[in-house]
């Protein structure tokens, strides 16, 4: 039974881990830049949603929705002012600009919110939990909508960029970015639109992270975000079900590395598998091999 | 360069002026709350004191910071007011719970011409502080930095709290004696000086005192789940959890364990103190929280009820035990000052060793206990513990 309790925990961990890690995959995927700012997009995601229930009176539903467009709006803006400048800059700079904008996030929000940590209002996401074996295995309600929003998402990502002519933009823009261009597709439309979508995903991040985790505060984003960068690693970053898988794997590594291996540890084991896999598999679990040219 | 990338960059341009605009609009809103530097007239009997106070002002820690200046600040105009021998400027430097950030305080604070320091606040800032200010022979007197590094091998340093050893001893002994559940669970940060320091020797103590520890268990900063911790603490069946951590984590252990109905006594140490301040935490969670602390804002001496109610007044709160500790090191400093003849003119090296000579001496009566000093700069005074009952923190046992 103990064994199932932290199974379930791992994957509610991991599935939060996978949504902020498919983010992650997809602006690498398709603009081929670590956006290391999409940890504190989260954190914004967060805020946006306490304020709108907690402040301004909105509902569950219409607080979410009002994150995601916040955060939306604010992927694109912070790719149009940041990172489309830098577009034909070295891979370095645009690192070092993302870790800039995820300083700067942080920092507006230690400016508005302050540092005092917030406790996320449960009834944003108030869902009756499962009960297994009489009582002995509870499933908590957001458990179980991550997981199962976790799923929705993936499929629809993947069906958007499998059938979709933007989706195939996409891909084109993934594959050849100078080549896409010259058959006339507008690559900063499609990045903008990479951003945007990675951004809302954010948001919904936010609002699962901090249902599952209560308490909150403007660095909140930033170890998940790390967290979920590895498990993209991890899972093959740019392939989508890698996210996923590698979210997962991560969450539960860590819960299950925690309680029968050592609390101390925990961490250390799910970096070191990690290390493990890119030995043994340098593309991750899932990522396509690239040979490059010569 | 085209245009459009020259018209971007000058819109990026401009955003950071924004950013830094505002940056500047809230820190000169901080600085409104100082005191006029220049307010004492220059009589010649009366002495200034010039004390500055280094904490979190922002930051993870800014709870405990801003209790700290907030405590001080009263003693400051408390004195002020009253008109005595002495006048105290006090000014907060913030130094967002960072080692260096707090080391450039201090040389701020120096150059400002600071004889005396309280703090730092929070306990890495203040062993790197405290470092620098044994080799410049500054006097510090940290309200609340609790570890035993802050102090050790330096004269210079005193404490207003108990150390972290003292504060683990005394959380064992105090369970012991009262007639709490013996069998207990830590759950501590090992990522943190101050929560290992204080877990080590209680569990020690326990051993002595027959206190059963049935399950140890561990966390690091930014740690987000806690499932495994609390529910190995339940499935060992401890009946009293020990948590020598911040209020955050403390929250998150207490809502994971309603959430598999998990119902120990919780007992705590001053880090807990700010669990009820956290905006949206539901406060029925901490009911029957134990946290050992030396100040108890219902107690009933006239010293205790005139600072809590203008606490209440100036900042629409009710002091913790960091604020309270700011307040009673603010008075120390002056009782030894006093002691020790200290002058406006004096410079900070002047004043450093003999302070340390008369911080020794002194005992003082503040809303924490009467307080000694040993040379070592550690602090003696009976520890009570408080229970929060109706959100609200009540004295236990008394």
């Amino acid at each position: 039974m103990d064994f199932l309790f932290n199974l379930v925990n791992g994957l509610s961990l991991g599935s939060i881990y996978a949504i902020i890690a498919l983010g992650y995959t997809m602006v690498y995927g398709i603009a081929k830049m670590l956006n290391f700012a999409h940890g504190d997009v989260i954190m914004v995601g967060a805020y946006i949603s306490f304020c709108a229930f907690q402040y301004w009176g909105l509902p569950p539903l219409p607080s979410v929705l009002a994150a995601m467009i916040f955060c939306t709006v604010l992927g694109v803006f912070i790719e149009r002012l940041a990172y489309r400048p830098l577009r034909s800059a070295t891979s370095l700079a645009v690192l070092i600009t993302a870790i800039g904008m995820s300083y700067l996030l942080q920092n507006v929000a230690l400016l508005i919110f302050k540092s005092d940590p917030k406790n996320y209002p449960g009834q944003i996401i108030d869902l009756p939990g499962l009960s297994l074996f009489g009582g002995q295995l509870k499933i908590s309600g957001v458990t179980l909508l991550t997981i199962i929003a976790n799923i929705v998402i993936m499929i629809l990502l993947t069906l958007f960029i499998n059938r979709t002519k933007l989706g195939k933009a996409m891909r084109c823009v993934s594959e050849d970015r100078g080549a896409a261009e010259l058959m006339g597709i507008s690559v900063n439309r499609t990045i903008s639109v990479t951003f945007a979508i990675g951004s809302a995903l954010a948001a919904i991040a936010g609002v699962l992270l901090c249902s599952a985790y209560p308490i909150f505060d403007p660095y909140t984003g930033s170890m998940p975000g790390i967290k979920a960068f590895t498990a993209a690693v991890f899972g093959g970053i740019g392939s989508i079900p890698g996210a996923m898988v590698g979210g997962l794997l991560l969450g539960v590594i860590e819960i299950l590395g925690r309680a029968y291996i050592s609390t101390q540890l925990a961490d250390a084991i799910v970096f070191a598998v990690l290390i493990i896999v890119l030995l043994v598999k340098p593309s991750g679990l899932l990522g396509k091999q690239v040979r490059e040219k010569v | 360069m085209s245009k459009k990338t020259h018209n971007i960059i000058v819109r990026v341009a401009l955003l950071l002026v924004l950013v830094l605009v505002a940056c500047l609009i809230s820190s000169c809103g901080q600085k409104k709350e100082e005191p006029a530097a220049t307010e004492a007239p220059k009589a010649e009997d009366v002495i200034t004191l010039k004390i500055a106070h280094i904490g979190p002002l922002t930051g993870p820690a800014a709870v405990y910071g801003n209790a700290t200046s907030n405590g001080g600040q009263i003693a400051a105009d408390e004195i002020n007011a009253a008109g005595g021998k002495y006048r105290i400027e006090y000014k907060t430097y913030d130094d967002t719970h960072d080692a260096e950030i707090a080391l450039n305080c201090y040389n701020k604070a120096m150059d400002d011409g600071a004889q005396m320091i309280v703090g730092t606040t929070t306990t890495s800032p203040c062993i790197a502080v405290s470092a620098q200010a044994a080799k410049d022979r500054t006097f510090m007197l940290t309200p609340s930095a609790s570890s035993t590094e802050v102090t050790k091998d330096k004269d210079n340093m005193y404490q207003i709290c108990f150390t972290d050893p003292a504060q683990g001893t005394a959380s064992a002994e105090y369970i012991a004696q009262n007639g709490l559940p013996t069998k207990v669970a830590v759950i501590y940060n090992n990522a943190d000086a101050y929560s290992t320091g204080i877990y080590q020797t209680f569990v020690d103590k326990a051993k002595e005192l027959n206190l059963e520890v049935v399950s140890e268990t561990t966390f690091q900063d930014n740690t987000k789940d806690f499932t495994v911790q609390v529910n190995d603490a339940k499935a060992a069946g401890a009946e009293l959890v020990f948590l020598p951590i911040y209020y955050g984590p403390a929250s998150m252990i207490l809502q994971t364990a309603a959430q598999i109905d998990y119902k120990p006594v919780w007992f705590g140490v001053d880090g807990m103190d700010g669990i009820l301040d956290i905006e949206g935490f539901d406060k029925s969670l901490a009911e029957g929280v134990l946290l050992l602390t030396p100040f108890s804002a219902d107690a009933k001496d006239e010293k205790t009820q005139n600072f809590v109610a203008t606490y209440q007044k100036n900042y629409n709160a009710i002091p913790n035990q960091f604020a309270a500790d700011a307040y009673d090191a603010v008075y120390a400093l002056v009782a030894a000052a006093e002691k020790a003849g200290i002058t406006s003119d004096m410079k900070a090296a002047d004043c450093c060793d003999k302070l340390i000579a008369a911080m020794q001496e002194i005992k003082v009566e503040g809303v924490t206990g009467t307080m000694s000093w040993s040379a070592n700069g550690e602090v003696t005074k009976t520890p009570t513990a408080v229970v929060i009952k109706d959100g609200k923190y009540v004295g236990f046992n008394n």
